[in-house]
């Protein structure tokens, strides 16, 4: 546990499985405060299971996962998770379809989230400015009040990264940011994400390599729910046994 | 706060709708009571007490509307609340009756003294008092959606599932209160009520003023339901309808929104079955049936499912299409209802204040920015 104090994000020992098949085995992972970690691995390696398991979705079979030095996140459930500051866009975009861009921006602002609460609540000059910032970052302004449901997929995947920020986390989990982007898009995310990572923790699952160059940070490989390399992106792409598990499929 | 809330959550079709609620509470006690039996305008009693009926219906389908058409929760149960409603109503009707029952017990309802009964059951303590028994009327459809929605939402039963129970729970209830210990009459439910407050439930202002006070509940259902959809709690409850995980991701708590709208939808449905028991005079465990809940969840199709007002105008024109089937081609009714059901899923998706609104938008974009129509559209096809 010499790991834990400094460690935003504490994976020790994970192991999920689903019908006697091991999603992830063993899995070690830590992220330190403000870092940026890019996860690559084949498919089925137990990438987005890791961050069902962080984000409270699934339960380990055995194994901690730790937050903040301190807090253990088996033992809460996704709304504490959230809650507490981590914030999740799913590998399939996820945003309210039936409601508009801002609305969209404006439910995920942090603040209020009890029933009571929200059914009091008025818009505040502050929310709108935030909202505002937020949209100019994500690129959306021209859309704000469109609804959701009628942006493009690439639009989908800002406006989601847009709620996470507007969600304030301390650390951020990405899945698969760019995928079903155009190349100037995928461009533009990369930067996008390094600009957050500047005061963020961030994990980012991707398969794109060009994308995963461009953000030029740690990377971590999964294959078969256990790490099996780490270091920089040319380090690893070195690595035989990397290599093997790409190839291996 | 309350005023500017009021104000934020009702629109131009809003004042619209409670502005015609308003003039058939009034127009119609005054067709009723002030135009003499040979006017062609004059409204015969049972006419009054049927549109009433029309409007317990139209509050129950909102109730469903709120739950179903914005949280996504289908309720095939709802049919439970209003029915429990109608009992606690019923039960204070029973007690209004006092000696003048067929046997002349004080203290006993006809049917306890035809059981053999000595006592009243402990559970019918209070229904003498008026308050005590509209407090029953919410309370009791509010506790059971509570304990029920607090097992099931919590468990996460979600979609066909919930249905399923749902509807199972209102069969079971059925079953229970067809059974003479249950203490509520049995298979014959509550009737021969005589009076309301003292006034009888035969007279003509009597009928009018239940038929009032329906349209009024109606109007006051439809603003409670605006207030919470029109409210960032609304939003919410949206976003739980159109993505449940995201929305636990960004650290709403599901279950607790789930059960707010569960247990004030099922308060609404009570409040509907309490109005509509006077109104008809009887309530028997056939209330409890699942086809009553069925049908208004097709209502709610029909008028327009997440349009509130839809819901209402659905469950006029079910109950209406209902009545006359009943009289004129019983046999034909629930082939009627599957074809209309059939036909709206297919030609009207929307159901009909959907279609209504996406007409008038369009009715509307055209006159403001001729030449501009199709910029709501021009988003990339999804
Ligand atoms: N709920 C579940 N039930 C059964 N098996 C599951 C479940 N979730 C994931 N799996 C399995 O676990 C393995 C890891 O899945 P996971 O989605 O974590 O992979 P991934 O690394 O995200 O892959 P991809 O790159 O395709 O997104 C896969 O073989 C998958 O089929
Ligand atoms: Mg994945």
């Amino acid at each position: 546990m010499s790991d834990l104090p400094s460690s935003v994000l504490y994976l020790d020992g994970i192991t999920v499985s689903f019908d006697g098949f091991k999603a992830l085995n063993n899995l070690s992972l830590y992220i330190e405060p403000g870092e940026m970690r890019a996860i690559i691995g084949p498919n089925g390696a137990g990438k987005t299971t890791m961050m069902d398991v962080i984000t409270g979705k699934t339960k380990p079979d055995s194994g901690e996962v730790f937050f903040d030095g301190a807090v253990d996140l088996a033992k809460l459930d996704e709304a504490d998770i959230a809650q507490l500051g981590i914030g999740r866009k799913f590998q399939k975009p996820t945003v309210f379809e039936n409601q508009t861009v801002a609305d969209n921006l404006q439910l995920a602002l942090s603040g209020v989230r009890g029933v009571l609460e929200t059914f009091l609540w008025s818009a505040s000059a502050r929310d709108k400015t935030r909202i505002d910032e937020l949209l100019e970052i994500i690129r959306l302004t021209h859309l704000r009040d469109r609804m959701a449901n009628s942006l493009s997929h690439g639009q989908k995947q800002w406006l989601e990264i847009g709620m996470l920020l507007a969600q304030n986390p301390k650390v951020l989990l990405v899945d698969e940011p760019v995928a079903g982007m155009t190349d100037s898009e995928t461009v533009e995310t990369a930067r996008l994400l390094r600009e957050i990572a500047e005061n963020h923790s961030v994990i980012v699952v991707e398969h794109d390599m060009s994308f995963v160059r461009d953000l030029d940070v740690k990377v971590t490989v999964l294959a078969e729910g256990s790490v099996l390399a780490e270091g920089s992106l040319d380090s690893v792409s070195a690595d035989e046994r990397v290599i093997e598990s790409y190839l291996g499929r | 706060m309350i005023t500017g809330m009021l104000l934020r959550s009702l629109d131009k079709g809003s004042y619209w709708f409670l502005g015609l609620l308003g003039l058939i509470a009034l127009l119609v006690p005054a067709l009723h009571l002030l135009l003499p039996p040979e006017s062609a305008l004059h409204v015969p009693g049972y006419a009054v007490a049927l549109m009433g009926k029309y409007l317990c219906y139209g509050l129950l389908a909102l109730s469903v509307d709120l739950v179903w058409g914005y949280c996504g929760i289908l309720s095939l149960g709802h049919g439970a609340f209003f029915a429990l409603g109608g009992y606690a109503m019923g039960m204070y009707l029973m007690r209004q009756i006092g000696d003048r029952g067929v046997y002349a017990n004080p203290e006993l309802p006809d049917f306890m003294v035809f059981l053999n009964w000595s006592e009243l059951p402990w559970y019918w303590y209070g229904f003498d008092s008026f308050g005590f028994a509209l407090a029953m009327v919410v309370l009791a459809p509010g506790i059971l959606a509570f304990v029920f929605g607090w097992l099931a939402f919590r468990s996460r039963v979600t979609g066909v599932y919930l249905s399923i129970i749902t509807q199972a729970l209102t069969y079971a209830l059925m079953l229970a209160f067809f059974r003479n210990e249950m203490g509520f009459g049995g298979n014959n439910g509550l009737t021969d009520f005589k009076d309301i407050l003292g006034f009888s439930l035969q007279s003509d202002t009597t009928r009018t003023v239940l038929f009032s006070a329906s349209a009024v509940a109606v109007g006051l259902g439809y603003v409670l339901c605006r207030l919470i959809t029109r409210s960032r709690a609304g939003m919410v409850l949206a976003a739980i309808r159109d993505a449940e995980s995201r929305t636990r991701f960004l650290g709403y708590r599901v279950e607790h929104y789930k059960l707010m709208v569960f247990v004030v939808s099922a308060c609404l449905a009570g409040i509907a079955g309490a109005l509509y028991v006077p109104q008809v005079g009887i309530i028997n465990p056939g209330e409890f049936a699942p086809a009553n809940s069925i049908e208004i969840v097709i209502a709610v199709a029909v008028g327009g499912r997440g349009t509130l007002i839809g819901a209402v105008l659905g469950a006029v024109l079910i109950s209406y299409a209902k009545t006359w089937f009943t009289g004129e081609l019983p046999e034909f009714w629930l082939f009627a209802l599957g074809g209309l059901f059939v036909a709206v899923t297919l030609f009207l998706p929307k159901g009909i204040a959907g279609f209504l609104i996406a007409r008038w938008q369009g009715f509307k974009d055209r006159k403001s920015a001729p030449g501009t129509a199709t910029v709501a559209n021009e988003g990339p096809a999804q």
